[in-house]
């Protein structure tokens, strides 16, 4: 009777290799915490999460396909848009609310870090760098809008409205009194650089970036 | 399949047609204040109790259904309500899971209702059968487990009105359920669909054969009006392009309108086909308070007008599944818990599943409901420790 069942999915294992950034994320947060990802996707980051660090993990994701495949596999995953649903959460209901390569789609990006640190003791957030020297080269020889690996859309049907260079970022936190805890500079591939995650280097030379914000 | 008999305790009497049914050993209080004692709870187990009492999964049925939740039904002959979804290898799979279900206080298949005798007169309770609410109905579900030796729950799943007593599960019994999956369903009955209800119980008392809820005393049965109500609610349960695909304008058995109030439409056939057979299997009586008991049914008024507070410091974990063409329990009435349960961290997942069926996709063969259903199940399981099949 038994071989009647079909075996259940592991949920305690990633069923695939993550992208190295999301790897980068996972290495900040703390076993035993309590943590929401933002636009979680099919949840590889919280399914990895619960499994090797033993999180109360939870997710949030606009795309009902990609939810229905998260609680598919036993994650404790809602959908929803993060630029209204956020703001349903109360004061501190998390450790650490992660927001992978989202921030620069938002309407409202200044909320929603607001409501990340409210919600939240700890925001990760990771950007891509409108300042790399690749974009800037794109603009000012080609003279048309940057496409690279990072963001490959044209113009006119990226959901990238909000981009920003990594100093445009630092210059934002300062603004908000927020305090940039930790910062990574990372290559198109997710790879760590080994120089400052805030400076002018960065902002040529970086991809993307991680950063682990507080109050 | 054959049902498995749960352990059974010293006040379980077993009907030869309806199976094992367990008379309370408490009265119960209802939330109207009156006390309802003997009250009789019938029910149906699938699949073993393991060891630890760790795998029990609580079946809730909807307004019509009963606790014949899968394999043959012994009044109607037909497959149980959820036979899809529960049984061996299935979505609910009884190789792992110990389901139980139980028909409904105010039902009419053995448990305590208006058509069951009332011990105090000899006769059939009629209107004289207290309103119960979901409250009520969820108690008497608690005490009957309570008497089967059953303390915790993995998982409290129902559809529709099941979901409503999901919830009520959930709510008031928090350190018992360690997770809960309302199905196309809310926190509170909204205005259309009382209004709904309304018709069905007026459709049902103006039927002279009604007699003021007297008719089983006088050996007589308001078979139009019950048929009536269930037309105007099957309706409900339906969409529009899902009654498109299935009649269209097609005719019934006629080449040609017959300029008469026949059914010339297939649709009108096919719904006085779902009235009259409905009448051979409900009670007219129950009907009205089962209906009565959903009206009621509101958790945010009961807590200060804010639903999150129903769930303050729940470390239940929910899902919540609703369907895209349900207009009876629409998206937006789920997403309203969900948000509530955000308000208080509690552990949630949400999906609305695409299917044009209607409110009663909850009860057919949606493969994305039925993946998400068991991968959350599954998952509680899990982390449950459950012993995998």
């Amino acid at each position: 009777m038994n071989q009647i069942a079909t075996p259940p999915k592991m949920i305690n294992k990633p069923s695939k290799r993550m992208r190295i950034d999301l790897q980068l994320v996972a290495d900040l947060v703390s076993p035993n915490t309590r943590v929401l990802d933002v636009g979680c996707g099919d949840g590889t980051l919280l399914s990895y999460l619960m499994g090797f660090k033993k999180v109360d993990a939870r997710g949030l994701e606009i795309s009902m396909s990609r939810v229905r495949s998260a609680v598919s596999q036993g994650l404790s995953v809602i959908q929803g848009n993060l630029e209204t649903d956020l703001k349903d959460y109360p004061d501190g209901a998390f450790d650490y609310a992660i927001l992978s390569q989202t921030l620069q789609a938002t309407v409202h990006p200044q909320e929603v870090l607001g409501d990340l640190l409210r919600i939240a003791k700890r925001a990760i957030v990771s950007l891509p760098n409108f300042g790399h020297w690749r974009v800037r080269w794109a603009l000012l020889v080609g003279g048309r809008m940057p496409m690279t690996s990072n963001l490959p859309d044209q113009w006119y049907n990226t959901p990238n409205i909000h981009l920003c260079t990594i100093l445009d970022f630092v210059d934002l936190c300062k603004a908000m009194n927020i305090h940039i805890e930790k910062g990574f500079a990372l290559s198109a591939d997710g790879l760590k650089q080994n120089f400052s995650a805030t400076g002018w280097f960065a902002n040529l030379f970086s991809e993307q970036s991680v950063f682990v914000l507080t109050r | 399949m054959t049902p498995t008999s749960a352990p059974i305790p010293q006040t379980t009497a077993t009907d030869p047609i309806l199976g094992p049914m367990v008379v309370l050993a408490e009265p119960l209080v209802l939330q109207s204040g009156e006390t309802l004692a003997d009250v009789t709870m019938a029910y149906q187990t699938y699949g073993a109790l393991n060891a630890d009492k760790s795998n029990v999964i609580v079946l809730c049925h909807a307004l019509t259904g009963d606790q014949f939740v899968c394999g043959q039904h012994p009044i109607t002959g037909k497959r149980g309500w959820w036979d899809d979804s529960v049984g061996l290898g299935k979505v609910i799979d009884t190789n792992r899971y110990f389901v139980i279900c139980a028909n409904v206080l105010g039902g009419c298949l053995g448990s305590t209702g208006p058509k069951e005798i009332n011990p105090a007169t000899g006769r059939a309770w009629g209107l004289q059968f207290p309103v119960i609410t979901i409250r009520d109905i969820v108690a008497a579900q608690a005490k009957l487990l309570d008497q089967l030796g059953i303390d915790k729950i993995l998982c409290v799943v129902g559809g529709s009105m099941g979901a409503m007593q999901a919830l009520e599960w959930a709510h008031r019994y928090p350190s018992r359920v360690f997770a809960a999956v309302p199905i196309a369903g809310s926190y509170r009955h909204s205005a259309q669909n009382i209004a709904f209800h309304e018709v069905g119980r007026q459709a049902i008392m103006a039927d002279p054969e009604w007699s003021h809820g007297n008719y089983l005393e006088e050996g007589r049965v308001p078979k139009r009006g019950l048929a009536v109500a269930r037309m105007a609610a099957h309706i409900t349960y339906l969409s529009e392009t899902a009654l498109h695909r299935k009649f269209g304008r097609k005719l019934q058995d006629r080449s040609a309108l017959t300029y008469g109030f026949d059914a010339d439409f297939q649709v009108e056939s096919y719904l006085r086909h779902q009235g009259y057979t409905f009448v051979d299997r409900f009670d007219a009586n129950s009907y009205l308070y089962i209906t009565r008991a959903m009206d009621y049914f509101d958790l945010a008024s009961e807590n200060g007008g804010v639903l999150a507070n129903a769930f303050k410091g729940s470390s239940v974990r929910f899902c919540l599944v609703s369907f895209t063409s349900d207009w009876l329990f629409p998206t937006a009435e789920s997403r309203a818990i969900v948000h509530a349960l955000n308000a208080v961290a509690a552990n949630v997942s949400f999906v609305e599943i695409e299917s044009d069926k209607g409110h009663d996709a909850f009860l057919l063969d949606e493969p994305d409901f039925h993946q998400t259903l068991s991968g959350f199940i599954n998952g509680c399981a899990d982390a449950h420790g459950v012993a995998k099949a």
